[in-house]
């Protein structure tokens, strides 16, 4: 086990970064057009006077403190600052709704709120009456919140000036509230947002999250003045280990973007050295770029036409761990020059050392895409339980359909019922008040992942899909819908797909297009439309899609293969509860709320009519009326 | 005492009487609304107050003073800031460079130490810069901050004119029609910066607006105007409740109902 020396817990590690490195740069939001630095030292002292002023408040040893906003510095420092004051932090997803942010705050018996905007704090008074436990809500930007006098609401800088006031009157109360935390205590309850029932709050101690950073550190190394930007939500486990675990043990500098919209922008500014990111913001990126190449001028395009393939050449060589030959290499060294050079300046990936994709399933076209330009993605696999991350593909060991071998101090292994289980020091502590939920999870130490995988000849763990979706045909046939899913998602049209045939004669699927890719598709194929729902119910979109699924299908085996399918009148969306806060479909409730979809599915008529109403966020109503086609395919001879 | 004070207005074109004798008075740090049907006149009053008309009688005094004889530069150097029904922007420059134009009246070094830009020319660009960043973050469009104005869909131009308007620091600002043409969500984000302007700023707005539903909301008073004549002026609910008002929008013999968009 790694052994986590004196400074074992987060407020530990910020005063020893701030006596060893003081003037270095910790922190950056970029605000005002500008990049503004923190250094060690400056939030050092944020942290410092904020956690006794949560102190000065009244908060004891043992009280939790819910934070919810987005990226933002004040974000980790009101999470060490509870941490330093002997409390444990709560991270909210900042889009959650009334209702989820209720149950957590109100599960978690949260002392103290930490809210970013107004936006979030009228959610917390909006729901005031049912969290009597929560002493005060702290504003981190005062806009649009003058006029408010709630006695509970207070500002940040009010809680920093009490936490100086009591500082200067007993100077040593910090370090010794420091001194007080121990690796094994609660250092955040993490909700997770299970596809099913109310989320549950895994407890996750100081060491759980250090051995984790510093383990994965082992295999996947950053440095000291390695840049990183947090834009992935702080409630999410990912963005603990990076932005905070590995941030502190390490002490490379956490980059905040200006707002969720300039992401991209801010990553191209700050050219991280590593990064993080679900599945989704490389296919994004992948779409982008092919989406953008289309619309460029022809010189580029045909630079991008001639190197392209040289890159792809090259990492598929590096995959099969094969020799590049000297040709080639040459070669690639022009088409650097030519085209990748640009391009990862584009992304902002001139400096990226290492890039991570975990949570879903990637295509094997992003990786090539990825790997051919030069940027090294590798898939990770971990559950938040396990403090994030237990499996990890090395550098010089890549394959798509594997989750890589596990990480240092880890070990992996299959048990009888296929399930994937694991154990490390980093296995949490047990979920908050739910012990049969943590007995059922925790057995002998080893963590029941839920997933069904199993590992390859050279320790490679392959992850096939939730144990409780792999699914019986009528006919008796197994099958795992995540699988053919995922294999549907690897279109670019394609961006959500639910498969049903649970106790079905034969499986078909809902589908959902990709706005952005399909409309772009039409325009250049002069095809008018007017909204999603009008798009999507184009024949021409319905016989683009039934290629790519042509295409799944001739993969999959005779039983597995799609009958049908339909394309989904609207997105599904976290905020009508058919996706999860990170974006994995709640087939229940899905396959619950289109039932007359299924149904239409599995009869004869062909299509369904369709009269429903929809929520938008605002709370506003509006009233869809359409016809959903059903799509049948041609299956030939099975396989 | 009132930061703006009109009395007596009449405005002419040839035969056609636009404005005809109309008072009203904005107190200092309000929002108010003026309505009307087409053709009321609510754009040229609005034109008055800001210069582009010189009505033909009646004064309009500005923070006590007489301002119906100057300019509308002048106007916007004593702090009236104004934004368009059609939107007026350059609309081949950058966001950026569309509000740092905003900021060209309270620009004081000359084309000599503007053009030398070291020194003083350096700290006052910073100093303008600095403030424009500040309404960019108020109105929150740094996404676009690069962006070429012509190149953004009608809702965010909306928006950056606000904050070209918003540039010049005003004490008293114009908006007409500022939530024309926008969908529902728009105009809900656009009725809370105009709230927030008012409220985080001090800044006494005058606006013109179609939607009852925004100007019953946000505005502390508002003024009716009819075929040039002002026929009701007070809260948002007393103007409800005015006859004339119901009358004027929804013909004499019309019931009453409230005005209010579903």
């Amino acid at each position: 086990m790694k052994a986590l020396g004196a400074d074992d817990t987060f407020p530990k590690l910020l005063v020893r970064n701030a006596g060893a490195f003081g003037d270095r740069t910790a922190q950056r939001e970029k605000e005002f057009g500008i990049w503004q630095p923190y250094t060690w030292g400056q939030v050092h002292d944020h942290v410092r006077d904020f956690s006794l002023g949560l102190v000065a408040l009244g908060m004891q040893r043992g009280d939790k403190v819910a934070i919810i906003g987005d990226n933002r510095p004040e974000w980790v420092w009101s999470e060490i600052a509870a941490q330093g004051a002997g409390g444990a932090s709560v991270g909210l997803y900042q889009d959650s709704n009334l209702n989820e942010v209720a149950y957590v705050i109100d599960h978690c018996d949260a002392s103290f709120v930490v809210a970013e905007d107004q936006e979030q704090v009228d959610k917390i008074l909006d729901m005031l009456d049912r969290l009597p436990k929560v002493k005060a809500i702290v504003y981190t930007d005062p806009r649009g919140l003058r006029n408010y006098k709630h006695p509970k609401l207070l500002s940040f800088e009010a809680v920093e000036e009490k936490g100086r006031a009591l500082g200067a009157e007993r100077p040593e109360l910090w370090l010794e509230n420091v001194r007080r935390g121990s690796a094994d205590d609660v250092a955040i309850i993490c909700y997770t947002s299970g596809t099913t029932g109310f989320p549950k709050g895994a407890m996750l101690s100081f060491r759980n999250l250090l051995t984790m950073a510093l383990a994965l550190h082992e295999v996947d190394p950053k440095k000291q003045d390695d840049e990183f930007v947090s834009f992935l939500p702080l409630a999410w486990i990912g963005e603990q280990m990076m932005s905070l675990s590995a941030a502190l043990a390490i002490g490379f500098t956490v980059n905040f973007p200006e707002e969720p919209e300039t992401v991209s922008e801010n990553i191209r500014e700050i050219g991280p050295h590593v990064m993080f990111a679900p599945p989704r913001i490389w296919e994004n990126m992948t779409s982008t770029v092919q989406v953008k190449i289309m619309d460029t001028s022809p010189f580029k395009r045909l630079l991008y036409n001639l190197f392209m393939p040289v890159g792809y050449k090259i990492a598929d060589l590096k995959f099969a761990k094969k020799p590049i030959p000297f040709g080639w290499r040459i070669l690639y060294r022009i088409a650097y020059w030519g085209l990748f050079r640009a391009l990862k300046d584009r992304l902002g990936f001139t400096y990226l050392r290492s890039g991570s994709t975990g949570g879903a399933a990637l295509g094997p076209d992003v990786f090539r895409f990825f790997h051919g330009m030069g940027v090294p993605l590798k898939q990770i696999y971990g559950q938040t339980e396990i403090s994030g991350i237990s499996c990890i593909h090395r550098d010089d060991d890549i394959q798509f359909h594997t989750v890589g071998k596990a990480i240092s101090d880890t070990e992996v292994r299959i048990s009888e019922t296929g399930e994937i289980l694991s154990r490390s020091p980093s296995v949490f502590l047990g979920y908050y008040k739910n012990e049969k939920a943590t007995a059922d999870t925790v057995v002998d130490g080893w963590l029941h992942s839920g997933d069904a995988g199993y590992l390859t000849e050279d320790g490679h763990l392959v992850v096939i899909d939730r144990i409780k979706d792999v699914m019986q045909l009528a006919d008796g046939t197994q099958f795992s819908p995540q699988f053919i899913e995922n294999r549907l998602k690897f279109s670019p049209y394609v961006k959500e797909a639910v498969v049903v045939g649970k106790d079905r004669p034969y499986l078909t699927a809902m589908l959902c297009i990709d706005m952005g890719i399909v409309g772009k598709w039409a325009e250049k194929n002069r095809i008018s439309y007017t909204t999603y729902t009008d798009l999507s119910a184009k024949a021409e979109v319905y016989d683009l899609v039934q290629k790519e699924v042509d295409k799944v299908n001739a993969t999959l085996p005779g039983a597995a293969r799609i009958h049908k399918f339909v394309l989904l009148y609207k997105e599904l969306d976290a905020d009508d509860e058919e996706l999860t806060r990170t974006r994995k479909v709640r087939r229940g409730f899905v396959e619950d709320r289109y039932k007359d979809v299924i149904a239409a599915l599995y009869g004869e008529q062909g299509e369904v009519e369709i009269d429903t109403t929809i929520k938008f966020q605002d709370g506003k109503i509006a009233r869809i009326h359409t016809r959903l086609l059903v799509r049948r395919l041609e299956l030939g001879k099975a396989a | 005492m009132a930061i703006l004070s009109v009395k007596g207005v009449v405005l002419y074109f040839r035969g056609v009487t636009a404005l005809y004798d109309v008072s009203f008075e904005v107190q200092p740090g309000t929002i108010h609304a003026i309505i009307g049907p087409n053709g009321a006149g609510k754009t040229s009053m609005l034109n008055c107050i800001s210069g582009v008309y010189r009505p033909q009688r009646g004064t309009i005094a500005f923070d006590g003073r007489d301002i119906s004889r100057l300019a509308p530069p002048e106007r916007t150097g004593l702090g009236i800031a104004r934004t368009f029904q059609n939107i007026a922007l350059f609309r081949g420059m950058t966001v950026l460079d569309n509000l740092l134009i905003g900021r060209h009246t309270h620009q004081k070094t000359g084309v000599l130490g503007g053009g030398l830009y070291y020194g003083l020319g350096e700290k006052e660009e910073i100093a303008h810069r600095r403030l424009v960043e500040d309404i960019i973050d108020f109105l929150e469009i740094q996404h676009i901050r690069k962006k070429v104005v012509g190149t953004l869909p009608y809702g965010l131009q909306k928006r950056v004119e606000l904050a070209r308007a918003l540039a010049l620091s005003p004490k008293l600002l114009l908006l007409d029609e500022p939530m024309a043409g926008m969908n529902a969500e728009e105009k809900e984000d656009m009725a809370r910066f105009v709230l927030d302007i008012n409220e985080e700023r001090g800044t006494t707005i005058v606006m013109i607006e179609h939607d009852m539903g925004v100007v019953m909301d946000v505005s502390h008073r508002v003024c009716v105007l009819n075929f040039g004549e002002k026929i009701a002026d007070g809260t948002p609910e007393e103007v409800q409740a005015n006859p004339d008002v119901q009358a004027a929008y929804l013909g004499e013999e019309a019931p009453a109902p409230s005005e209010r968009e579903a």
